[in-house]
């Protein structure tokens, strides 16, 4: 298993068959670490680094966490190579770019990922398709069990898991679920769901590149209080509480799009396969928002012959890394949006005209 | 009449006056732009929210004390606020009547951890400080050269992390 093979196929959590995946696309839960007796980085010189990252890369294969698990060496690795494993959510663009030494471990179906030497020691993520948290946190929970037969991390009985940053101390548990609301916002209630969510002390942002409006239909929910709650607690707020009323506003959106604005949003969907299929060039912003259209004509059973899979799976393809790594090829943006064109009608609608 | 926004045509809803530097300045805002300022928030939260909010802000100001220092990372307080990354483990220590207010504002606030312990955290607790201040002896004895000292220390650590 190694890089190259990754973009040959789609992740394991963007298949699109989850649970409630007609608005949720993904699930993410996080834990932060460090190693008890060690300084954080930030006071770390740079042996004490590579002996975090020595310690922490053997320990994991004998953890047996997941089968096929496979490592990468970031400081040495190509930027092209980093890029992959940012657009496939693998690693943080923080964690792509900062100068120490550091890696990731990668299971084979992406599922898991530990990032070494990041802001803490050890970030570890588990991925799932749609809803599925529960699912994701008690695999998270084995992995940690599993690291902890073999190394301390800090604790204090007062304020638990202790991390760099105080904003993830205690349980170190970051929940997140990625949505696709189209409905909200082309209703323009959007702003009204999600006011509660920051009532609810949620952090929301962009799902893909941070906050540009052209990608505002794809958004992540994530949780920001980390002490004072169980691991348990902060899931099932985020199942019982959190979720469903968003999911239920997008719903009722989405059916009251289709019972009073059937024409425009059929124009909308419509359009948007349109440019799809004959532009000739276009931009990553651009084609995740018809892209995002399109996802909602599937979902509205408008479009029939596109999956959810295929628009997964493109939403990963035509970032700027992977569109230039399938193709073996450096091009300015000019040309990456040239080749993004085509490489949308090609995989969309058969052969470019 | 009705006065209009100062920022926009909707009629002003916000009527404030405003004192700086000896200056009266009056302020004319529309519902929209008075909570774009900041100044008024125009969600339906409960009184109950409002109020837990504005106690948990003003009794929590974090005092500053950019002076306390941890003696095993030798990271100050002040040298935290500028980076927002801490030092090391027993930072939360050093740091704790200047970092726990601010703790308790993030978080919520909560200031008692509640979730996991890991299966052997009284072994941990105990021992993460020492090793970290043999690794802090450690650093020291390298940078002086004083490799004697340093080969001590190591077996020290090890004698520390097995027992």
């Amino acid at each position: 298993m190694t890089l190259a093979d990754l973009t040959q196929r789609t992740s394991e959590w963007l298949r699109g068959i989850g649970p409630m995946h007609d608005v949720v696309i993904s699930s993410r839960v996080r834990l932060a670490r460090n190693l008890a007796g060690m300084p954080f980085l930030p006071k770390c010189d740079k042996d004490q680094k590579t002996k975090i990252l020595e310690q922490l890369r053997d320990v994991i294969p004998n953890a047996a966490l997941a089968k096929n698990m496979f490592y990468v060496d970031l400081e040495s690795a190509p930027p092209a190579d980093r890029q992959i494993l940012v657009e496939r959510h693998l690693i943080s663009k923080q964690h792509a770019e900062s100068p120490h030494p550091r890696g990731v471990a990668i299971s084979a179906n992406e599922n898991i990922a530990l990032m070494i030497n990041e802001e803490d020691h050890l970030r570890m993520q588990v991925l799932r398709s749609g809803l599925q948290l529960n699912e994701a946190f008690e695999e998270i929970n084995r992995i940690d069990d599993l690291l902890e037969e073999q190394v301390k991390f800090a604790f204090s009985s007062r304020f638990g898991y202790l991390t760099a940053c105080p904003t993830n101390v205690g349980t170190g548990l970051r929940v997140s679920v990625m949505l696709h609301l189209p409905g909200l916002k082309l209703t323009g209630e959007i702003d009204k769901a999600l006011r509660g969510a920051h009532d609810m002390h949620l952090a929301i942002r962009g799902a893909y590149g941070e906050g540009t409006d052209a990608m505002g239909d794809f958004l992540q929910i994530s949780n920001q209080v980390t002490l004072g709650q169980t691991e348990q607690q902060i899931v099932n707020d985020f199942l019982t509480v959190v979720v469903p009323p968003i999911l239920n506003y997008e719903r009722t959106a989405r059916k009251s799009l289709l019972k009073h604005n059937a024409v425009e949003i059929d124009d909308k969907i419509f359009r948007s396969r349109a440019i799809l299929r004959d532009a000739k060039k276009i931009s990553v912003e651009e084609a995740m928002s018809l892209l995002s259209m399109v996802r909602l004509g599937i979902n509205l059973e408008r479009i029939k012959d596109i999956s959810l899979k295929e628009i997964n799976e493109l939403s990963l393809t035509i970032q700027p890394g992977h569109l230039q790594k399938i193709h073996d090829k450096q091009l300015d943006e000019r040309g990456q949006d040239v080749l993004r064109a085509e490489f949308l009608q090609k995989k969309l609608f058969g052969n470019p005209r | 009449m009705k006065k209009k926004c100062d920022k926009c045509d909707n009629p002003a809803t916000v009527h404030m006056t405003e004192i700086t530097g000896g200056q009266k300045v009056e302020k004319h805002l529309c519902e929209d732009c008075a909570e774009a300022e900041g100044i008024t928030i125009k969600t339906n939260v409960p009184i109950s929210q409002l109020l837990e909010d504005f106690v948990l802000q003003t009794s929590s100001d974090a005092p500053d004390m950019p002076d306390l220092k941890c003696d095993l990372c030798g990271m100050t307080f002040g040298e935290y606020r500028d980076a927002s990354l801490l030092g090391c483990p027993n930072d939360y220590e050093a740091f704790s009547p200047a970092l726990v207010p601010m703790i308790v504002r993030a978080q919520n606030g909560a200031d008692q951890h509640v979730g996991k312990v890991p299966q052997r955290a009284d072994e941990t607790m105990r021992k993460q400080n020492e090793i970290l201040r043999l690794r802090s002896e450690l650093k020291q004895a390298v940078h002086a050269e004083d490799y004697e000292q340093a080969a001590n220390l190591r077996d020290q650590i090890k004698n520390t992390e097995e027992k």
